[in-house]
């Protein structure tokens, strides 16, 4: 990690903060636009799951993490609160790996 | 007519109320995100400044936990990039109801996030609308902050990988892509992101497949 990327995307968010609001008003983009927009949470986040649970030196990687990672989807699914399956996800990989169940 | 008045001041303190409790909850994002990024090999500066100046976490979060995955600064960008771009569409939606001077607005952009575009426009009175913008933005980025050192504190001070800390960005993602599939259209984005970073895991730098799953958003063009 690095000031540079830290410097950089402030300013990269606060152009697109600042873009919406003050350049472009109140104009209308497309609606194809808007709907691929819409979208980027759910396409990025659900890699971001993928690329931080499986990811390792050499390509997909099963461990520990996997394991705290299905204990923290099974809770969020059930609805419970986000610091428990913030909290969770890591209680739960934490056990795994002293158990040796997983590297 | 007073009546009416004190029930508008009514409606408005539990408004606020809620705003202030909705931004002590995204708190404990922060501190996920204060622990990731030492984690990452953030100092604590560091991470206390993007936190003050992205402001934004979705995109805080994908940029540290690409690092953490052994990224270059360009793929992490990327990533955080397109999730920032998002803001910019919050901006149009709130570009109405916030109709003040080019000063407030600049100032209002840096809160322009998910949570104070959300509660804005959930509200149907104008005045409410502003109201809940402010008060959510303010109360999110005070508590975020607080949040984000409270972790990097705490993440400096200990052995990470033995709490397991690793699994809280990705356990963090989970919560958050939740609300986003509700809609189909959500859920096909998300399948595909997932299948496509998976797919591209073992032949991609780290990083890189996180900008392929935007392909995913391409379900977005077709008129539902």
């Amino acid at each position: 990690m690095s000031w540079t990327l830290v410097l950089a995307l402030s300013a990269i968010a606060y152009f697109f903060k600042a873009t919406g609001l003050v350049v472009v008003g109140g104009r209308h983009l497309p609606g194809a636009v808007n709907r691929c927009l819409d979208l980027i949470p759910a396409a990025l986040v659900s890699a971001l799951i993928v690329n931080s649970t499986l990811g390792g030196d050499d390509g997909i990687v099963f461990d520990a993490r996997a394991i705290g990672v299905a204990a923290a989807m099974l809770l969020a699914a059930k609805r419970a609160p986000l610091v428990v399956v913030i909290m969770a996800g890591a209680a739960v990989t934490a056990l795994a790996r002293a158990a040796g169940l997983a590297a | 007519m007073t009546e009416t008045l004190s029930n508008t001041n009514e409606n408005e303190r539990s408004l606020v109320m809620s705003c202030a409790v909705l931004g002590a909850a995204v708190g404990v994002f922060g501190i996920a995100f204060g622990v990731g990024s030492v984690a990452a090999g953030g100092s604590i500066a560091m991470t206390c400044v993007m936190s003050l100046l992205v402001f934004t976490g979705a995109s805080q979060f994908s940029a540290v936990s690409v690092i953490a995955s052994g990224g270059s600064t360009a793929a992490a960008l990327g990533g955080a990039s397109l999730l920032a771009a998002r803001n910019g569409v919050y901006g149009l939606a709130m570009s109405r109801t916030l109709q003040g001077s080019v000063f407030s607005r600049l100032v209002a952009a840096q809160i322009t996030i998910d949570e104070s575009t959300a509660m804005s426009t959930a509200q149907t009175h104008p005045r409410a609308a502003r109201t809940a913008f402010w008060w959510t933005g303010v109360s999110v980025y005070v508590f975020w902050n607080l949040g984000t050192l409270i972790g990097a504190l705490a993440g400096s001070a200990i052995d990470p990988e033995q709490f397991g800390l690793d699994a809280a960005f990705p356990a963090g993602f989970v919560a958050m892509v939740i609300p986003h599939l509700r809609h189909q259209n959500g859920r096909r984005a998300a399948a595909i992101g997932a299948v496509a970073c998976a797919l591209t895991i073992p032949f991609l730098p780290p990083g890189v497949p996180i900008l392929c799953a935007a392909v995913g958003v391409l379900v977005g063009v077709k008129r539902p």
